[in-house]
């Protein structure tokens, strides 16, 4: 990759940014999906254990 | 064949489903957004006017598209929802809507950027980017309306569900705004049908990371849904199993 | 008593003007309230006369947008508070043409006094008289769309705590298009171009959200009531 490749012709600091906030923006709705299952776990796990202790 | 239909309103089946595919659709965009990444910013050659800049193109095309199919789902599945009573519709629009804002967050951004080399400026108030400012302000309306309805989920997605109906006409806006007002933005080069104007080389890698935006998307929603449809079916059988696995 | 549809139309509507009559503070105030902000943007910005002329229309309109808000946030809420709504939706006439009713009192009510009142506040913002008649055709045409669209953000968010907040989040971006026509129609006016198609457009968009938005309303008024 030569130095070239990362000038990107001269408009390195508008191409790379981009890719940048693409990279960012993915890894947030890797993120933030994988979060919100394990909470949403967690609450219907906590949900059922409570049911289960009340019918004790 | 009706059978597949049905088991598609089934919260366990779309559950089991939803898992089954997140494998599958992760490891295909990976391959598709590399192909994609590469066959762009190293294979493809230099725009004749618009020079490496033009590499934009790669990222900022596909989210764009993103944030359009994000919200013809989103609506489309509220409609379900709402006419039909099937409530994983709302499920699956409530996954949707995040996902969706920020590709309309990545199209705006990149767009931006693209236009400062390009146009001259960061920003214009015409008729496409407006549009797709819109939009981003239509997925936070509908976000926050859902959310408003705190102790009423329900109400909640049904209001959320008709806005977004509401907001579906911006839709049409967005994509033929290049066509029926004089706009700085680009006409549409790749989305016509017969020949795309647009060199082969260059073409298949923005093909691929259509593809791979849109496995990644699958991927994504897969995981959401099963976190929504978890939230809304808590009282029933079939999630013990699924929680203690 | 069997009452017919145009009846029931027309009783409503009296029914929502005497009502808005009753407390006329809550006819004043958002008129009051649109004075105010056309007042605030002079201030902000440059008093250059000329400066003033080629913001007026976008600020006139504006503050027509946020009035209108305003007032609409009351639309469905004295009426869902004391259960007169639950008793129209039960009254057999159908929703629709009941909100059709109501948000036509309110433009009435809400709309039309700032269109009346537009000329003054047009020229403390130095637009010239000749784009008088433009802008306030545009203005009928949009604070009448605007009702009728607001009508489904006040639906929607009926009784939800900050309600008012979100209803203005949920209508703004919709009315953009409206604010685009609108105040492009009073701008060409102003720069002695012919306004036509734009002032077709506004129409056009007038005629759509008017016959399709009742539907949708009543559609969010279900939602809310059941």
């Amino acid at each position: 990759m030569s130095a070239g490749f990362w000038a990107m012709g001269g408009y390195a600091r508008y191409v790379w940014p981009c890719f940048a906030l693409a990279v960012v923006i993915f890894a947030w709705n890797v993120w933030s999906a994988r979060r919100y299952y394990a909470a949403a776990r967690r609450r219907a796990a906590r949900a059922l254990a409570m049911a289960d202790s009340e019918k004790q | 064949m009706w059978k597949w239909f049905y088991k598609l309103a089934s919260p366990p089946f779309v559950y089991n489903t939803a898992a089954a595919l997140i494998p599958w659709f992760t490891s295909f965009a990976v391959v598709a957004l590399g192909y994609g990444l590469v066959g762009g910013l190293v294979f493809a050659p230099p725009d004749y006017q618009q020079g490496d800049a033009f590499r934009i193109i790669y990222v900022h095309v596909p989210s764009a598209w993103m944030s359009e199919f994000s919200y013809t789902l989103m609506a489309v599945a509220g409609a379900i929802a709402l006419i039909w009573r099937i409530k994983i519709g709302h499920a699956v629009a409530a996954a949707t809507a995040p996902i969706g804002a920020s590709f309309t967050v990545l199209a705006l951004v990149t767009g931006s950027m693209w236009g400062r080399p390009m146009w001259g400026t960061y920003w214009a108030w015409d008729p496409r980017l407006t549009s797709e400012l819109i939009l981003l302000f239509l997925y936070f309306g509908v976000m926050s309306l859902r959310t408003a309805f705190e102790e009423d989920g329900p109400r909640g997605d049904r209001a959320a569900a008709l806005l977004s109906i509401v907001g579906v006409v911006n839709i049409p806006i967005i994509h033929y705004s290049v066509v029926w007002w004089n706009s700085l933005h680009q006409a549409a080069s790749v989305a016509k049908f017969g020949k795309p104007t647009i060199e082969p080389s260059m073409l298949w890698p923005l093909l691929a990371m259509f593809l791979g935006f849109m496995l990644f998307f699958g991927a994504v929603l897969c995981l959401r849904l099963q976190g929504e449809i978890l939230g809304r079916e808590r009282q029933s059988a079939w999630v013990r199993d699924a929680v203690k696995s | 008593m069997n009452v017919g549809a145009w009846d029931a139309f027309s009783l409503i509507v009296r029914r929502e003007l005497s009502l808005s009559f009753r407390r006329p503070e809550q006819l004043i105030q958002p008129l009051m309230f649109f004075l105010i902000v056309t007042t605030l943007f002079p201030l902000g910005l440059s008093v250059q006369l000329s400066l003033l002329r080629d913001m007026a229309p976008g600020v006139l309109w504006v503050a027509a947008l946020l009035s209108s808000l305003l007032s609409l946030d009351s639309l469905f809420k004295s009426d869902a508070d004391d259960g007169t709504l639950d008793q129209l939706a039960l009254s057999g006439h159908g929703l629709t043409l009941i909100v059709a009713a109501k948000t036509g009192a309110h433009w009435l009510v809400a709309g039309l006094p700032l269109v009346v009142i537009s000329p003054l506040v047009a020229t403390a913002l130095n637009i010239p008289a000749g784009a008088f008649g433009t802008m306030m055709l545009s203005l009928s045409l949009g604070t009448l769309t605007l009702s009728w669209l607001g009508a489904i953000g006040a639906g929607l968010t009926i009784g939800l705590r900050r309600g008012n907040v979100l209803l203005s989040l949920v209508v703004l971006p919709l009315a953009m298009p409206l604010l685009i026509f609108g105040a492009g129609a009073t701008d060409r006016s102003i720069a002695d171009l012919s306004p036509v198609g734009a002032l077709y457009f506004l129409a056009a968009l007038c005629v759509f959200t008017c016959t399709l938005a009742p539907f949708a309303t009543a559609a969010a008024l279900r939602i809310t009531l059941e």
